[in-house]
């Protein structure tokens, strides 16, 4: 299993920008928002926490549908599928290195495009601890969409359809955290919500996942 | 002792029946090579040996953790070195020592180099060295000795008979001679015949039933 | 009757569906018609809302259909999962579209209330915005069905996603409030509160609410009996395929 996570964060060095590429697309994205918003901080300031946290998001969904499809491709997920490790836990260390490819790397560059966009100084903490907490979510439910769209002409595209929806709590959860806190308000009942989905994400997923990869594989 | 029985299976590849009533056994030390045209099934047959598919009918007898299945894919990361491949595979069924495996395959000089870079042959062997790296005794094979030379083809047979004398088995779909003995199942017999069945859908609906309802 | 589950088998769905279904359909649009020609015509204008208030005996039937849809195809996905009837994700399939349309209906018809209401087409009020989140799963669970050539694995996977999608359609729904009435203190005008609707505008409107689950029932076996019927072509294109 830690093989797997071993070789999934090599592959993903190897392939070359594979830490890089979700950075680079949050960073422009962060950067094209005050494009189109106009100059003024203050209005940047109050957009800051949803732009971030789309962002982040976005940046996300970018790198999901190469979780399963390589793999697929190259006849891997077949040989998984017949080999002694649980396709659950294969789902859930695909999801990881996902997550340590994409989402970490998102938290800590998301504080430094903070100060681009005039974020509230009492929001950093809180921008910082929903995205730990929020990502691993986006991970293991975008591994679910890459699950269900595996082996599809045009996954892609359809993956991004499937998953973004599912994506709305998390998004509502950490975004409205980093609102309250850059306004001093009470934050402990969203945060709560999000790890909760978060743990349930991680909990149940892969098992969605897998069977939808066994029923993609017959 | 069987390591691998079927009892009336009927296999089936995107809803159409393909194979039925397939009846075998294959103890430690046998093998048994599949042939049919194109198309006839094999591979759905393998697939479903392997665990990968059910069977639409009847039943298969074995431990999955005896299994190792290759297929036309050999599961390779082209970014990997040979090595890394190997020990990848190696680490995930349990072992540690992949030597044996590359030496068999004549694969040592290569150890450093990336899989990308490998030519087909050399490609097909480090695939087949994956299933010595398994230690599992039965190995359910398609097309093992596709884009191998006369050479390699000898290490590989030599592999086979090197893991049936350790009471090994296998099941293969193949169309060359691998110069050993070997049962042949014959899958021609077997190719479902079209009439009997098709599933729920194209049977039970000869009345008519599109008589005007609106 | 042996068991309940015979009346999914495709042969008897078709059988006893081709006698249901036209009067299930003439019921459906009767009583419809009755429902909506009462509400519309014979009932007093609020005094509030004025004739604004007509717009409800569409807008609350078709909301409601457009939430029990998917639950219905929650349901009929888990039965194919289980006892893995064809019916039964046929139907499912069969009832997404209808969920759409009546999702965009609902929408459409509470966007054009809200203008009058609130002065403005479109209001993030908690419930409007779920409905919104309820047209996105539905796309998804259409757009999944689309893609995928082979019917078993369709039916399969959309299954799937449907189970996953419910749970977070739930989820949506309970964050979208959370989210609206979080920093935007009473800005929910909810639209439906039915502690003024007064017995006159109430009778009607159930009236037409039967007519639309009639209408409802109707759509899906019809399109239920449709996907049969393709899925008795794939069949048959399959095996003349094999033969030829």
């Amino acid at each position: 299993m830690i093989r797997l996570l071993q070789r999934d964060l090599i592959l993903a060095l190897r392939a070359g920008g594979g830490f890089g590429l979700g950075l680079g697309f949050f960073l422009i994205l962060v950067t094209l928002v005050p494009f189109g918003i106009g100059p003024n901080s203050e209005r940047l300031a109050a957009i800051a926490p949803g732009i971030l946290w789309l962002g982040a998001l976005l940046a996300c969904l970018l790198s999901l549908d190469r979780i399963f499809a390589l793999d697929y491709e190259d006849g891997s997920l077949d040989l998984l599928a017949t080999a002694p490790v649980p396709l659950e836990g294969v789902v859930a260390m695909k999801a990881l290195a996902h997550w340590i490819t994409t989402g970490l790397p998102l938290v800590i560059a998301a504080p430094i495009l903070g100060v681009l966009l005039h974020l509230e100084t009492a929001a950093y903490l809180w921008l910082i601890v929903t995205l730990l907490i929020g990502t691993p979510a986006l991970s293991f439910i975008g591994a679910f969409g890459a699950a269900i769209t595996v082996g599809l002409k045009r996954g892609g595209l359809l993956m991004s359809l499937l998953v973004l929806p599912l994506y709305i709590p998390t998004l509502i959860f950490g975004a409205e955290v980093v609102r309250r806190g850059a306004l001093g308000f009470e934050v402990a009942t969203p945060l709560m919500m999000q790890a909760a989905i978060t743990a349930g994400a991680i909990a149940l997923l892969p098992f969605a996942a897998a069977a939808a990869i066994r029923i993609a594989l017959r | 002792m069987s390591l691998l029985s079927t009892t009336n299976l009927s296999v089936t590849r995107g809803g159409i029946p393909v194979l039925e009533r397939l009846t075998f056994t294959l103890s430690a030390g046998e093998v048994l090579v599949l042939r049919g045209p194109n198309g006839s099934g094999k591979t759905t047959l393998l697939r479903t040996l392997a665990g990968l598919q059910t069977p639409s009918q009847g039943q298969v007898h074995v431990d999955p953790d005896h299994i190792a299945y290759a297929a036309h894919a050999d599961g390779l990361k082209s970014t990997l070195t040979v090595s890394e491949n190997l020990k990848f595979w190696a680490g995930v069924y349990g072992q540690t020592d992949i030597q044996p495996a590359l030496a068999a395959f004549d694969l040592t000089r290569l150890t450093g180099r990336a899989a990308g870079n490998l030519s087909a042959g050399q490609k097909r062997r480090l695939g087949l060295a994956r299933l010595l790296v398994t230690g599992r005794p039965l190995w359910i094979l398609d097309e093992p000795t596709v884009s191998l030379d006369a050479s390699s083809v000898a290490l590989f047979a030599a592999a086979v008979q090197q893991h049936l004398a350790t009471g090994g088995a296998m099941i293969v779909a193949t169309h060359i001679d691998l110069g050993f003995e070997a049962q042949v199942l014959d899958v021609t017999p077997h190719r479902a015949k079209l009439a009997s069945q098709s599933g729920d859908f194209a049977t039970g609906f000869d009345s008519d039933e599109d008589g005007a309802f609106l | 009757m042996a068991s309940l589950w015979e009346w999914a088998n495709p042969h008897k769905f078709m059988t006893w569906t081709a006698k249901a279904l036209p009067i299930i359909s003439i019921a459906a649009a009767v009583v419809t018609v009755i429902g909506l020609i009462w509400g519309f015509f014979f009932t007093p204008d609020d005094y509030r809302q004025g004739a604004t208030i007509k717009i409800f005996y569409i807008h609350v039937p078709t909301a409601m259909i457009a939430i029990n849809a998917w639950l219905m195809m929650l349901i009929a996905s888990l039965i194919w999962l289980i006892r893995r009837h064809h019916v039964s994700v046929l139907a499912a399939k069969a009832a997404a579209p209808v969920g759409l349309i009546m999702t965009l209906i609902a929408l459409a018809t509470g966007a054009i209330w809200g203008k009058p209401m609130w002065g403005t087409y479109w209001e993030w009020d908690p419930r409007l915005t779920s409905f919104l989140i309820l047209f996105l799963f539905y796309l998804g669970y259409l757009a999944l069905w689309e893609a995928i050539e082979d019917p078993d694995t369709a039916a399969d996977l959309t299954s799937v996603l449907c189970l996953v999608g419910s749970v977070f359609a739930l989820l949506s729904r309970y964050a979208v409030n959370f989210w609206n009435q979080g920093l935007h203190q009473g800005a929910s005008l909810s639209l439906d509160k039915q502690e003024n609707v007064a017995d006159v505008f109430w009778y009607p409107a159930l009236v037409a609410l039967f007519g639309f689950v009639l209408m409802f029932v109707a759509l899906v076996l019809l399109r239920t009996r449709t996907e049969i019927r393709k899925r008795r072509v794939h069949a048959i294109e399959l095996r003349e395929r094999v033969q030829g």
